[in-house]
């Protein structure tokens, strides 16, 4: 055992010397020590930003079984859309499936912070609002939830941005962000949007 | 040291390469066609998924795998200055890697595997397209063993001595890629076939996109390689000059492998499977193993400029002037630099954890890869091929000519594809479609800005 240990500090004192005796020129050290610091820099700022703003990407790590959404307590039709909890936290339920996004169209205040809760019913989809950070991936078997705020009132589209089959072109709906003040939250329990 | 066996074994891949290649470019003329819009008549979803299939595996896969292999057949051979360690093994493995291809081939130009390069389960292709995947792996892991025995034999027979630049980073790149592929023969084996032949019926599609993404982004490096391996090996003595720094080279080429494995949840940033920390980790992965890319571009540089200045250049840019621009190899080195600075600063920003939201699966990352791969990547392996190809068949290129302007007309082409995906991207357009049926993307941006 002991030989064991020593063959191996030798071995390590060995790397440590030849890493030494690595001939680096000094305008190299120059430009690795710069690549370095440049590095640090952008790492330092997604570190920082990650832990002192919050700002992640959606990473919800939640299951859900995909082929039964619809007798589920949570994504059944009547519970989808726009709903306000007891909170008063603003929570969109949607379902994915080949080639829509159901309810097909929805209203949500601009300036409040809306939490998105995404399921798929079929296979990978993804969704994006162009021109915001509203995107995540729709995968089978999980839940997607990403919480984000609108600044601006506005008609935007909703797109599937994942391959999900030969109608993927057409699988597209949109979303109305409506003046905070204009907006009102939907009364609990209805239903919400078009029928499935 | 070349034995014409051997040059005929190289040969043999880079004809598959170039073969693969050639049919990809043609699909790839009718995509851009058929996106468009001029030809109402070309509108087909299932012809353009097919074809965007098709083109994405024979670029990504075949072109590349084949090319790796001949070139590291090469290189080899030449570098330790040895014949080829058991030449029937390597044509067993040309053998099963083409045999993979045209399994792969024929469901792929059916329509029957339009689930694009990247598989995306639970879409399922015929099982002939992952068998024959699987095969193009397996062939390639007996060049793997080729190299690593090489490389043991060459250290057996020389103690003591530094192993040629070339083979080391050749044989580096061969076990990058055994490990690497591992993720994705794992998916196919127990995941994807299985359900494609119908022995199961679920699978978790989180779990394959966590198995794809173990090879999607080390595979990326395992092209790189052999790009780097010319820029060090190559490039220097066509240029009339001599390598900046021989081991920084190895230690670029050290932390390029090491650093390349742990970071492929970058591709997984908009997924729910995988929790904030662990992509977190693989985004500072991701910017360390720009370091190597970074004292690559440096070495490259210092290489060319120490040529330059050989050649007579004088001030601080004139040395570039005098660099052997009718050089097909020296070309594509520039032109190859130039589109791997916009490349590379793409890639840092998708890189950037949560600002990847922004660009994610949109135009953007098809214009980053088509500049960084179609664009730095291959132009190399073309320039490589013009280098190689007087060698091993004994007859002088057709034109030098023809050759500079083909490496020019990449470049341009490369250009003019990329720039109008990374603004569409920053706009929002999907990739992956095949028409654009909703509103223009230009008033989305203004509208919303």
């Amino acid at each position: 055992m002991n030989v064991n240990l020593e063959h191996y500090q030798a071995k390590l004192k060995d790397f440590i010397a030849q890493l030494r005796a690595l001939h680096i020129e000094s305008l190299e050290q120059k430009w690795i020590t710069l690549s370095l610091a440049a590095i640090g820099l952008l790492v330092a700022i997604i570190t920082l930003d990650a832990f002192f703003h919050g700002i992640n990407p959606p990473s919800k790590v939640e299951t859900i079984d995909s082929a039964r959404l619809h007798l589920s307590e949570e994504f059944a039709e009547d519970k989808l859309g726009v709903s306000v909890n007891e909170k008063g936290d603003v929570i969109v339920r949607m379902v994915a499936g080949r080639y829509s996004f159901f309810p097909k169209h929805i209203e949500v205040p601009a300036e409040t912070k809306i939490t998105f809760r995404w399921v798929s019913m079929d296979v990978l989809h993804g969704v994006h609002i162009p021109m915001t950070n509203m995107s995540t991936m729709i995968v089978p078997g999980y839940v997607a939830e990403i919480t984000t705020t609108f600044p601006k009132p506005g008609d935007y589209p909703l797109l599937c941005n994942e391959y999900c089959g030969l109608g993927h072109n057409h699988m597209w709906s949109n979303i109305a962000v409506i003046a905070k003040e204009d907006w009102q939250a939907p009364t609990a329990k209805t239903s919400q949007g078009e029928a499935l | 040291m070349i034995e014409q066996a051997t040059k005929k074994l190289v040969l043999a891949h880079l004809w598959v390469a170039f073969a693969a290649f050639a049919l990809a470019c043609v699909l790839g003329e009718y995509q851009v066609l058929e996106r468009s819009g001029f030809i109402e008549a070309l509108n087909s979803a299932p012809v353009y998924f097919a074809s965007v299939s098709t083109h994405g595996v024979l670029m990504a896969f075949v072109l590349t795998t084949f090319g790796i292999m001949g070139f590291g057949y090469y290189f080899a051979v030449t570098s330790l200055n040895q014949p080829l360690w058991q030449p029937k093994l390597a044509w067993l493995g040309f053998a099963v890697a083409l045999t993979g291809v045209v399994l792969a081939a024929v469901p792929l130009l059916l329509g029957k595997a339009s689930v694009l390069y990247t598989f995306y389960p639970p879409i399922i292709a015929h099982a002939s397209f992952y068998l024959g995947a699987t095969l193009l792996v397996v062939g390639s892991w007996l060049w793997c063993v080729i190299m690593v025995v090489m490389f043991a034999q060459w250290k057996k027979a020389n103690p003591g001595q530094p192993i040629p630049l070339a083979m080391f980073a050749t044989t580096a790149n061969a076990l990058l890629w055994l490990w690497t592929s591992a993720g994705v023969a794992l998916e196919v084996l127990f995941q994807l076939l299985p359900l494609a032949l119908g022995w199961i019926d679920t699978i978790d599609a989180g779990l394959a996109r966590t198995l794809f993404a173990w090879t999607l982004h080390p595979i990326v490096y395992f092209w790189l390689l052999p790009v780097y391996t010319a820029f060090y090996v190559l490039v220097p003595k066509q240029a009339g000059g001599y390598l900046f720094s021989d081991e920084v080279a190895r230690a670029s080429v050290i932390v390029l492998v090491v650093f390349a494995l742990p970071i492929g949840f970058h591709h997984l940033y908009m997924d729910p499977e995988q929790g904030q920390g662990w992509k977190l980790l693989h985004g500072i992965g991701t910017f360390v193993v720009a370091l190597p890319t970074l004292v690559t571009g440096f070495t490259v540089i210092a290489s060319l400029e120490i040529a330059g200045r050989l050649r007579g250049g004088q001030g601080l840019f004139g040395w570039i002037l005098t660099l052997p621009w009718t050089n097909p190899m020296i070309l594509a080195v520039i032109l190859s630099l130039l589109m791997l600075i916009f490349g590379g600063f793409g890639g840092l920003v998708n890189a950037s954890y949560a600002m990847n939201a922004m660009v994610h699966n949109t135009a953007w990352v098809s214009g980053h890869f088509h500049l960084i791969f179609g664009g730095t990547t291959i132009i190399m392996y073309l320039a490589m091929a013009y280098y190689l190809w007087p060698m091993l068949t004994g007859k002088p290129l057709f034109s030098n000519t023809m050759a500079l302007c083909q490496l020019w007309a990449w470049f341009i082409g490369m250009v003019i594809l990329t720039t109008p995906w990374h603004v569409l991207g920053l706009l929002g357009q999907p990739r992956r479609i095949s028409t654009v049926v909703y509103n223009n993307f230009a008033h989305i941006g203004l509208e919303t800005l």
